[in-house]
């Protein structure tokens, strides 16, 4: 029929507009970057098949991290106000109470042991740049030791589940740096030691789920460096399932009416539906009579 | 004063101060339409019901809106994207029908260039339209502005520097758009302004003057057909319906503007809800910071052929710079559809399928605007820049070349 030819041509010059300016263009402006790694298998420093202990751990953490990092949850609090700890090492050094549980066991323990290497910051801190990442480096540990440490961390972590975990990921792995003012957040070190410490401004991130989407950000935070190269957001090495966490907690904040629109769009959609065909029949009903 | 008998009903009441019942006739049971016309005529009534939807979301939106740099971003996309009940769905509603709008208005005047509904008597309507055109390009340029947002801020920033271009006042008149010298706090409330009072009191008035004009030549039908209306009138009120080659607005024409309506509301609501990105970019999210361009700059869908005409000429030609040239080509871009009627030269008023010549020009001039919208978004750099150029120059030639290629067609078909 000749209405559905026209239909057709009208379809077919407007699908492929879509194409060049949405699928094409943003695929053109945003090349596909190599996918997300959770075993960090670039870090390869220590032997991560060694079985930690975790009370010697707890040894060697009392005496190498405590004096920087609170570990609430273990007894440990912050030895100083968070402006002090910013001023002192140019941003706060996060509680580690949930470190055991958020961050991927391979990178943690290379982590503890280069941690510019681990962050793939070392395009940063280049011995010309004169600057020094605030932690040291605990290569002169053994793996063993190194391992120790992971275990006891990850003993203390305490086990948080749903909405909850969502929220206590975000703080513990990004809330040192980035505010989420629609969920009343504020980064933990202020604004002027970071700018000064990461040379940019970390963004409140209320409403990235919607300027980056999922996609983009699954890439981004497992390794900031793909997307933009020579960024000095640190990689953070979350387990693929701490980074959902974080992720969710992002669109809890910033597109929380997804489920509601989702539901409802069904309810609109078949209402319409319903109206489109009476509105045939009513078509048909009247058309008769003068066709 | 004229004597008032008592009515006999409420109808006769309102008849006898208003004359309802001879306003219903003239606008509606007896305002006659062209039986031979498909779903493409439907595109007026479902402007008219896009319209409407925009005045009444925006007027929601309103209600929680803050034109000011500060505030701007957050009202929007915290009071009324997540605290307001619904706010949400009027946002999207009213973004995805700003879009979608210009999706069918360039439906509707396409139908009407290929059908040839611009002349011989309907060039006011097609005038009119234009001056909705318009309107409606000032409405979704200024609307873009107030979420505030990083496209907002930059695409504000370089439609209002095109303006520069023009010699002499150009570097005043900027100034002058903006309230300063830069896109700022007085650009978004004067835009503001104008995007929910001056420009919607001016549709308003464009629509009104649109249907009128629509009056006396009546629409135009699939073959292009002249007939007599009153005489087609009278057969179908003396009940030879079937025979009769027209109906009236209502109910009958409306009837098949429902049914149309229907399952383009289908889509629309599907977009409303589930595929809404294409109309409220991802960028936009950002909120504006005047210190930080994004990597790519570009207007919304429906500005991109035009852009890439500015864009196209990015080299000097016989002394004149590339962005002249542009500037030049970007003005005789947005006229040069409003004189359109006056440089067709053939009499034919037919599908332009059956026009010998016309065809290839309609179809042509397709293809390049495709092309011109894809590539305005694409980044202007290596192969792109060149098909931007060339794409440009089909652009302009398309339409010098059509009064010659109408005439000759005229002399073809012999005047008929
Ligand atoms: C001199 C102070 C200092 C000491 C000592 C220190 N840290 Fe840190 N640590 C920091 C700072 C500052 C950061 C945040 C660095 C940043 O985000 O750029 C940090 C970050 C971390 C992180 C987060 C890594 C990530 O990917 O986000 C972990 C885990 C961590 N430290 C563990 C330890 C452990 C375990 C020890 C003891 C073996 C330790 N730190 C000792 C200062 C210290
Ligand atoms: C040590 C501080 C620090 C930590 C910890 C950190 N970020 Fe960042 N982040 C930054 C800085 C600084 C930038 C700005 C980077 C730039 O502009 O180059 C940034 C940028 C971003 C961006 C914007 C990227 C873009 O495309 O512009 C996102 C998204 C982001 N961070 C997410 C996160 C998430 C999620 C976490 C926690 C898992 C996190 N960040 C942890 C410092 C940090
Ligand atoms: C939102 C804006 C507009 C509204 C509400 C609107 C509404 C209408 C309506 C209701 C009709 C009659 C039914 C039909 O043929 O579809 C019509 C016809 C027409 N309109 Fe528009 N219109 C708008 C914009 C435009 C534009 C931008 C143009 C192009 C320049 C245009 C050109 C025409 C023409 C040429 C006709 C006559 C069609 C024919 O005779 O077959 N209109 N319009």
């Amino acid at each position: 029929m000749k209405e559905f030819k026209i239909l057709a041509v009208i379809v077919a010059l407007v699908g492929i507009t879509y194409y060049g300016i949405e699928p094409y263009a943003h695929h053109i402006m945003h090349p596909e970057v190599s996918p997300a790694d959770f075993s960090f298998k670039d870090l390869k420093n220590v032997d991560t098949k060694l079985a930690g202990n975790a009370a010697n751990g707890k040894v060697l953490v009392e005496a190498n991290c405590i004096a920087c990092h609170a570990i609430d949850k273990a007894g440990y609090p912050a030895v100083m106000p968070n402006a002090d700890a910013a001023a002192s090492y140019g941003v706060v050094p996060p509680d580690l109470s949930s470190a055991g549980r958020i961050y991927d066991k391979n990178y943690l323990a290379n982590f503890i042991f280069d941690p510019v290497t681990a962050m793939h910051l070392s395009g940063k801190y280049t011995p010309e740049s004169g600057k020094a990442f605030p932690m040291p480096s605990y290569n002169w540990m053994t793996p063993q030791e190194i391992m120790d440490i992971v275990a006891f961390l990850q003993s203390v972590s305490p086990k948080v589940e749903g909405k909850e975990a969502h929220k206590a990921t975000f703080e513990a792995a990004c809330g040192r740096c980035h505010n989420m003012k629609y969920a009343g957040i504020e980064a933990t070190t202020p604004k002027d030691n970071l700018k000064a410490y990461t040379g940019a401004v970390a963004p409140d991130l209320s409403q990235y789920i919607k300027s980056r989407g999922e996609h983009y950000l699954h890439s981004f935070i497992n390794d900031p460096q793909l997307l933009l190269h020579g960024t000095s957001m640190p990689r953070v090495g979350l387990t693929e399932e701490a980074q959902e966490e974080v992720i969710a907690y992002m669109e809890e904040t910033g597109d929380s009416k997804k489920a509601e629109r989702e539901s409802l769009g069904i309810w609109v959609l078949l209402y319409t539906f319903i109206f489109a065909i009476l509105a045939y029949l009513w078509k048909r009903k009247i058309w008769s009579e003068v066709h | 004063m004229a004597e008032f008998k008592k009515a006999d009903s409420m109808l006769e009441w309102f008849d006898q101060r208003l004359g309802v019942v001879n306003f219903a006739k003239v606008m509606m049971t007896e305002y006659w339409i062209p039986k031979n016309i498909n779903f493409l005529w439907a595109m007026g009534v479902l402007l008219t019901v896009l319209f409407t939807f925009l005045v009444v979301s925006g007027i929601f939106l309103l209600m929680y809106y803050k034109p000011d740099v500060n505030m701007a971003f957050d009202s929007v996309n915290y009071t009324i994207m997540q605290e307001v009940a619904y706010g949400w769905l009027f946002r999207h509603i009213h973004a995805v029908g700003a879009s979608v709008v210009f999706l069918v208005i360039y439906i509707h005047m396409f139908t009407g260039i290929y059908y040839g509904s611009y002349k011989k008597g309907r060039e006011m309507i097609w005038v009119s339209g234009m001056l909705l055109f318009m309107l409606f390009s000032a409405e979704g340029f200024s609307g873009y502005m107030l979420p505030w947002g990083q496209m907002s801020y930059w695409a504000a920033y370089v439609i209002t520097e095109i303006f520069g271009g023009i010699p002499v006042i150009g570097d005043e008149l900027v100034v002058w758009i903006r309230g300063n010298f830069y896109v700022s706090d007085s650009t978004l409330t004067r835009f503001f302004m104008l995007h929910v009072l001056l420009i919607p009191l001016a549709i308003l008035g464009a629509i009104v003057f649109h249907f009128y004009a629509l009056r006396f030549p009546h629409v135009n039908n699939e073959e292009g057909e002249f007939f007599d209306f009153d005489e087609e009138a009278e057969k179908y009120l003396a009940g030879n319906k079937k025979e009769s080659k027209v109906v009236p607005f209502w109910p009958v024409f409306l009837s098949k503007d429902f049914f149309v309506l229907g399952f383009f509301m289908l889509f629309f609501f599907y977009l409303v809800f589930f595929h809404y990105d294409f109309a409220m970019d991802p960028v936009n999210f950002d909120k504006a910071d005047g210190l930080k361009t994004p990597a790519h700059i570009y207007p919304e869908w429906y500005f991109l052929w035009s852009y890439e005409v500015l864009r196209g000429f990015f080299f000097e030609i016989a002394g004149v710079s590339g962005k002249d040239l542009g500037l030049m080509a970007f003005g005789f871009a947005n006229a040069i559809f409003l004189v359109l009627p006056w440089l067709d030269r053939s009499p034919m008023v037919k599908p332009a399928n059956q026009r010998p010549y016309f065809k290839y020009w309609f179809w042509f001039l397709m293809a390049d605007l495709i092309v011109l919208t894809v590539y305005g978004k694409l980044p202007p750099t290596g192969a792109n820049a060149w098909v931007g150029f060339a794409s440009s120059m089909t652009f302009l030639v398309l339409f010098i070349a059509l009064p010659f290629i109408t005439k000759a067609e005229a002399k073809k078909v012999g005047g008929k």
